[in-house]
């Protein structure tokens, strides 16, 4: 069911169009026939971000009829280094505006659709069973298995990517032939272990590599050239430049895609993932009580007697600090003996993840009055100080 | 023969993206691996010694898992194995800093 097989009438181009896609037409792997499938596709990009801006812009650019966009979010500085849709004047829109502002301005033709939400498992076979292939830009876990699933159940193939640092994955999953997400990774890994990209960084170009890696495909889906990505994963590595490819497989005994499939319907991604939802998140988490910034900056106030634990890297603290002290998170195991188990310490990073990992770990080794810093500096910077730069 | 390590464990192996073993399978290639860097165990393996479900060893382009003899097929001094986690691909909104590790 990946493709419809019945004969359809495709759209006719202007002389306009003609003009604009001259490159194409004289393409034979494109040509009228190629260009006017192209105008005829539906495409739903999930999130308008690092890998959605280049996915966006260049199937925009290419001709595809049908663009939808999910987002839900709002354009901030920190995303301009990456995020090319948005511009300096677009900080503080919603993401989903200021993309399609962008889209149309480079091609009228196009026909934005504006899915200003969060995709669930309640919306998203609804959202996706209007489109002919989805690319998934999004930049979490619980979303990457939700777009997974509902590419599966409802048959449309997925082409997809993902980045960290320097390093980047590419492939084609949820066809008919293909394996899925799944077959490659059955489950995520626990929240925490793995660094955000809050927290590990990514480069502003590597986005760009691999969210054209994704728009590629798409577009040789629709025209059905070429040898796509399926079954195959692409991993880049933007440092060493380097380009690997490995084998994947369809997994027979795989959950959702095998032979005998226990995932049927949509499920709750956030559970899946082991994410508690944040009205549920605890005043005391694995033991460690949270401190909010209000209650620091009272404390700090009142005069006292708080160590504030800064667990980030140094590179970090030369950004922004408030006056903690400093030790990265991966030196504590040697360097706990510098402080006083009896101290009431305060564990700061940049929003909350670290710190409290460290938090957890002085806990077992015997310290007694520790807090984790909720949200860490970035929060300090939104409800305390703003002069505090976010990074 | 080489394991290559992915950047988010690389903080467990002195920050080395390839590491070089004597071996004659995979199994004993991780194991040296393991030996050398204890700290990455527990990210590869669960309690109960199962390769985590997040991560997938690779020799060469081939997924250990279809290998006729998985961890025990043999390897040369060229090969190399290549530790690929699964990355999610973004910065997570700084609200879902508040999660909880699943048991």
């Amino acid at each position: 069911m990946a493709t419809t097989t019945e004969p359809i009438t495709l759209p006719q181009l202007s002389n306009d169009e003609i003009a604009r896609y001259s490159r194409h037409l004289i393409l034979p792997e494109v040509g009228m026939e190629g260009q006017q499938k192209l105008k005829a596709a539906k495409v739903l990009c999930v999130g308008t971000g690092g890998l959605g801006s280049p996915l966006a812009f260049y199937l925009a650019a290419a001709g595809i009829g049908t663009l939808g966009l999910v987002d839900f979010d709002v354009v901030d500085a920190s995303n301009l280094q990456r995020q090319i849709i948005h511009s300096t004047k677009d900080v503080g829109r919603p993401k989903i505006d200021s993309a399609a502002e962008k889209l149309t301005a480079l091609n009228p033709f196009l026909n934005v659709v504006k899915h200003e939400t969060m995709l669930t498992s309640q919306n998203a076979l609804e959202i996706i069973r209007d489109y002919d292939i989805v690319a998934d830009g999004t930049d979490n876990f619980p979303t990457r298995y939700l777009v997974n699933d509902a590419c599966v159940l409802t048959g449309k193939p997925n082409a997809y990517g993902s980045i960290f640092r320097f390093e980047g994955q590419a492939s084609v999953f949820a066809t008919e032939r293909g394996p899925c997400y799944r077959c490659l990774y059955p489950e995520p890994p626990p929240p925490g272990l793995v660094p955000s990209c809050a927290e590990g960084g990514v480069l502003g170009i590597l986005p760009g590599l691999v969210g054209i890696i994704q728009a590629t495909e798409v577009i040789k889906f629709i025209l059905g050239k070429g040898e796509p990505l399926i079954g195959r994963l692409l991993l880049v590595n933007a440092l060493d430049m380097r380009f690997r490819e490995l084998k994947l497989r369809k997994n027979p005994d795989c959950p959702v895609c095998g032979t005998h499939p226990t995932v049927t319907q949509l499920i709750d991604y956030q559970q899946f993932c082991g994410i508690i939802p944040e009205q549920k998140a605890a005043a005391v988490q694995n033991g460690i009580p949270q401190m909010s910034v209000k209650e620091l900056k009272q404390r700090l106030d009142d005069g006292d007697d708080l160590l504030i634990l800064d667990v980030r890297e140094p590179f970090e603290y030369q950004i922004a600090q408030i006056g903690g002290r400093l030790i990265p998170l991966n030196d504590l195991p040697k360097r706990m003996n510098e402080l006083n188990t009896a101290q009431e310490i305060v564990v700061q990073c940049k929003s909350g993840g670290r710190s409290q990992r460290a938090a957890e770990f002085l806990a077992k080794n015997g310290f007694k009055k520790l807090h984790n810093l909720a949200g860490g500096i970035t929060a300090w910077s939104n409800e305390i100080d703003p002069k505090v730069p976010k990074y | 023969m080489t394991i290559e390590i992915p950047t988010p464990l690389r903080v467990y192996t002195a920050n080395q993206s390839a590491v070089a073993v004597d071996a004659a399978t995979i199994s004993e290639a991780v194991s040296a691996l393991l030996t050398r860097y204890p700290e990455f165990k527990k990210h590869l393996y669960t309690p109960d010694g199962k390769l985590r479900s997040f991560v997938n060893l690779y020799l060469n382009d081939e997924d250990v898992r279809y290998l006729p003899q998985r961890e025990d097929s043999s390897v040369r001094p060229s090969d190399t194995l290549s530790i690929i986690p699964s990355i999610a691909g973004g910065c997570l909104p700084h609200g879902r800093a508040l999660l909880a590790h699943k048991r």
